[in-house]
């Protein structure tokens, strides 16, 4: 009878719980893992520093390059619009930073909900034009496969029902904030075995890249 | 005569965020279209100011506002109502209390005169029975009444 | 109880003295109270001058008596006690004077003379842990809402306790408290929620059964629609704040002196669903929010449960910072297993790619 309220209680409490230990487990044993592996020891000798070409690379490659640009306009004003709207979002609004304040114990300045909205509206707008081209584009279409639909999926749920919940677009509330935290529990949970984790391992990849290239003396 | 002034504690209100809630402003540009109506269509509207979200000071702010017209009067009927014109014509402000001075509705009308003030027609029929009553029944002393 | 001859509202208040302006105002001032449109008030007057007088029986179990408490100090006594000098209420522990087995003769009399007419009003929860934890004359709670609610015309649960279990229910739950509507499923239940609810939505409710005879439309959990249609959040004076970002950070900086939004201090209205924000409480002077503090959700089910009082909604209900240390420290334990694992695998294959000698290339070939 009690049907939104217990859903919201159960989404906010022992679904979250478990969503977010799978969510940290699997992200530790996933990063340490790769660290730990570590590289191969290189004999030749070093032709420059690894450090900062390192850390250049983590930076630079947050730029499109040009020849990505020309050939694949879409991918890449796509793949920005979403990024930026997404981690505006998510960091920036001020319900998710007081989440972020109880479960570190500190927080940061948010920006007023209008804004949040207008990025949320461009998350959405830019996953949509993305995944219009990954089915248009020939060469996009064949590169993806059915872990690219579901992460997509993943990422389309939370930014959706958020700013449903937002707007109050479903009745009653308890029943969209309910929704909106399950698509958020169902991210964590799937994130740590999919390509979701280049959330995180995109700055140890950019970083190798970088600093291989130190070493060797090659421009990054 | 509100039985709070009787308790002995100020009550401190800031006056930097009275009335400054911003509520007032739409409800305004909602009396505008309802004089509109009036104007044009003769069709009154009743606003029930007890559904309207005001923080501290917006109702206040709205009264001081609306101001007081040419208009006003006092009903005594289970308890005071006022009913004043605002500085707007076609704006009346109607505030029913109970007998024991107690607000049980606050209501804008925008019409030409609220109802209740005109007399009712049961009343009417009541009173010419009663009248009529009087003038059947010869007094004592001689006199008309 | 004394008056027992049926006769009108009409009737009740033209021999009162009561004169047409006087009925038109109290329309009005029922209206609003009501929450319906000021359009409806003919409708209602017509209604109303008919209305006839019910029977109301008004069962309590497991509860503070805040309800009735809430009720009998409502702040405009000149409508409510119009609207109860005209419902019959027949029982009532609190309120009334008889005692014991008079009290509960009462009841039965009331029950067999109004036999599917009559308003059960129910405030708080029923045990089904054990009959005996709430008890009343020897009878079980169970017993006496099954009896009573059989010959009901309808079943009004007033406060979150009769409504949704309310404190007795909250977690561990000792009494095995349930609410009206888990008892009764063949009568129409109203749930009037709140902790205790806002007095003149119970006798809205009242009204709307004396005036057309019906209960009002309600929401999913049984709510009057027109009370419980919009949340706290929706209608609340200092939502502006919330769309600018402007927060109170504590309950005495100066967002909290400016009267901001109270979202990080914990304030539930964005879930919950009431009409404090325009009701309001005490002859209408304040209602939480106006006096700084955030709602805590009272109207809504299993609110006691629903996290910290002081915690933003959108934090969850248990320990995360807790969860998220235990879940990082096995994720750590698992991942030293596994770097160790690939160690040793590292190891073996180095040592299988040893540095061939000449030696070696000879003994081979």
């Amino acid at each position: 009878m009690n049907d939104s309220m217990d859903f919201l209680l159960w989404t906010r409490g022992t679904a979250f719980d478990v969503a977010i230990a799978i969510f940290i487990i699997g992200l530790i044993i996933r990063l340490f893992e790769i660290v730990s592996l570590g590289r191969e020891r290189t004999l030749a000798e070093p032709k420059g520093s690894e450090f900062l070409p390192g850390v250049k690379t983590i930076l630079t490659r947050t730029l499109p390059d040009g020849g990505t640009f020309k050939r694949q306009p879409l991918t890449v004003i796509a793949g920005y619009v979403f990024h930026v709207g997404l981690l505006i979002t998510l960091l920036l609004f001020i319900p998710h930073i007081e989440l972020f304040r109880e479960t570190f114990g500190f927080g940061w300045p948010g920006l007023p909900n209008p804004i949040v909205d207008a990025a949320a509206v461009l998350g959405v707008v830019g996953l949509l034009a993305a995944l219009w081209n990954r089915l248009t584009n020939p060469v996009m279409k064949m590169l993806s496969g059915g872990e690219d639909y579901l992460v997509w999926v993943l990422t389309f749920l939370p930014l959706l029902t958020g700013y449903l919940a937002y707007h109050r677009m479903i009745n009653p509330y308890p029943l969209a904030m309910g929704l909106h935290l399950l698509s958020i529990e169902l991210l964590l949970i799937l994130f740590p075995f999919t390509k979701l984790m280049h959330t995180f391992t995109l700055f140890l990849a950019r970083w190798y890249n970088g600093a291989m290239s130190g070493r060797r003396g090659v421009q990054s | 005569m509100d039985a709070r002034d009787t308790i002995p504690i100020l009550i401190e209100t800031s006056a930097a965020t009275d009335g400054c809630f911003q509520n007032t402003r739409p409800l305004l540009h909602e009396i505008a279209h309802a004089l509109r109506r009036l104007q044009l269509e003769g069709v009154a509207t009743t606003l029930d100011l007890s559904a309207i979200p005001f923080g501290p000071g917006d109702e206040r702010q709205l009264i001081d506002f609306l101001g007081k017209g040419e208009v006003s009067a006092k009903l005594e009927a289970m308890g005071e109502s006022l009913i004043w014109e605002s500085r707007y014509a076609g704006v009346w402000i109607v505030e029913h209390r109970s007998t024991s001075s107690e607000r049980l509705a606050f209501q804008l009308e925008i019409t030409k005169l609220p109802a209740i003030l005109a007399s009712q027609p049961e009343d009417i029929a009541e009173s010419l029975l009663m009248l009529r009553e009087a003038l059947e029944s010869p007094q004592a002393d001689g006199t008309l009444v | 109880m004394v008056d027992k001859k049926i006769k009108t509202l009409g009737d009740a208040l033209r021999r009162n003295g009561v004169s047409r302006r006087g009925f038109l105002k109290f329309c009005t001032a029922t209206a609003s109270m009501m929450a319906l449109p000021p359009a409806m008030v003919p409708a209602l007057a017509a209604s109303l001058d008919k209305a006839r007088r019910p029977s109301v029986i008004w069962l309590s179990f497991q509860e503070c008596t805040g309800c009735t408490e809430s009720l009998t100090r409502s702040h405009s006594p000149t409508l409510e006690n119009l609207i109860f000098d005209h419902i019959s209420l027949d029982y009532h522990h609190t309120l009334q004077a008889a005692s014991g087995h008079a009290a509960e003769a009462a009841r039965e009399e009331a029950m067999r003379a109004n036999e599917g007419n009559y308003l059960v009003v129910v405030d708080g929860a029923i045990p089904l842990g054990n009959p005996g934890y709430s008890t009343i004359a020897g009878f079980s709670n169970l017993q006496i809402l099954e009896e009573t609610a059989a010959g009901a015309a309808a079943v009004i649960a007033v406060g979150s306790c009769a409504a949704f279990g309310g404190l007795p229910k909250a977690d561990p739950n000792p009494t095995g408290a349930v609410s009206v509507r888990d008892i009764v499923t063949d009568k129409p239940v109203v749930n009037v929620s709140g902790c205790p609810p806002i007095p003149v939505v119970i006798t809205g409710v009242l009204a709307h059964f004396l005036t057309f005879g019906t209960l009002p439309e309600l929401d999913e959990y049984g709510r009057p629609k027109a009370f419980f249609g919009t949340s706290i959040h929706d209608r609340c004076y200092r939502r502006p704040f919330y769309d600018k970002g402007l927060f109170a950070n504590t309950f005495d900086d100066e967002g909290a002196r400016k009267g901001w939004c109270l979202y990080k201090l914990g304030c539930k209205g964005p879930m919950t669903y009431n009409a404090c924000a325009t009701v309001k409480w005490n002859e209408g002077t304040s209602w939480p929010v106006e006096s700084g503090h955030g709602c805590l959700g009272c109207s809504q089910p299993d609110f006691w449960d629903a996290g910290g009082f002081y915690n933003a909604l959108s934090i969850p209900v248990g320990d995360i910072s807790r969860t998220t240390s235990y879940a990082a420290a096995a994720g750590l334990g698992v991942a030293a297993v596994a770097a160790g694992i690939n160690h040793k695998t590292k190891v073996a294959a180095r040592k299988r790619h040893d540095r061939v000698t000449i030696d070696d290339l000879e003994k081979i070939s």
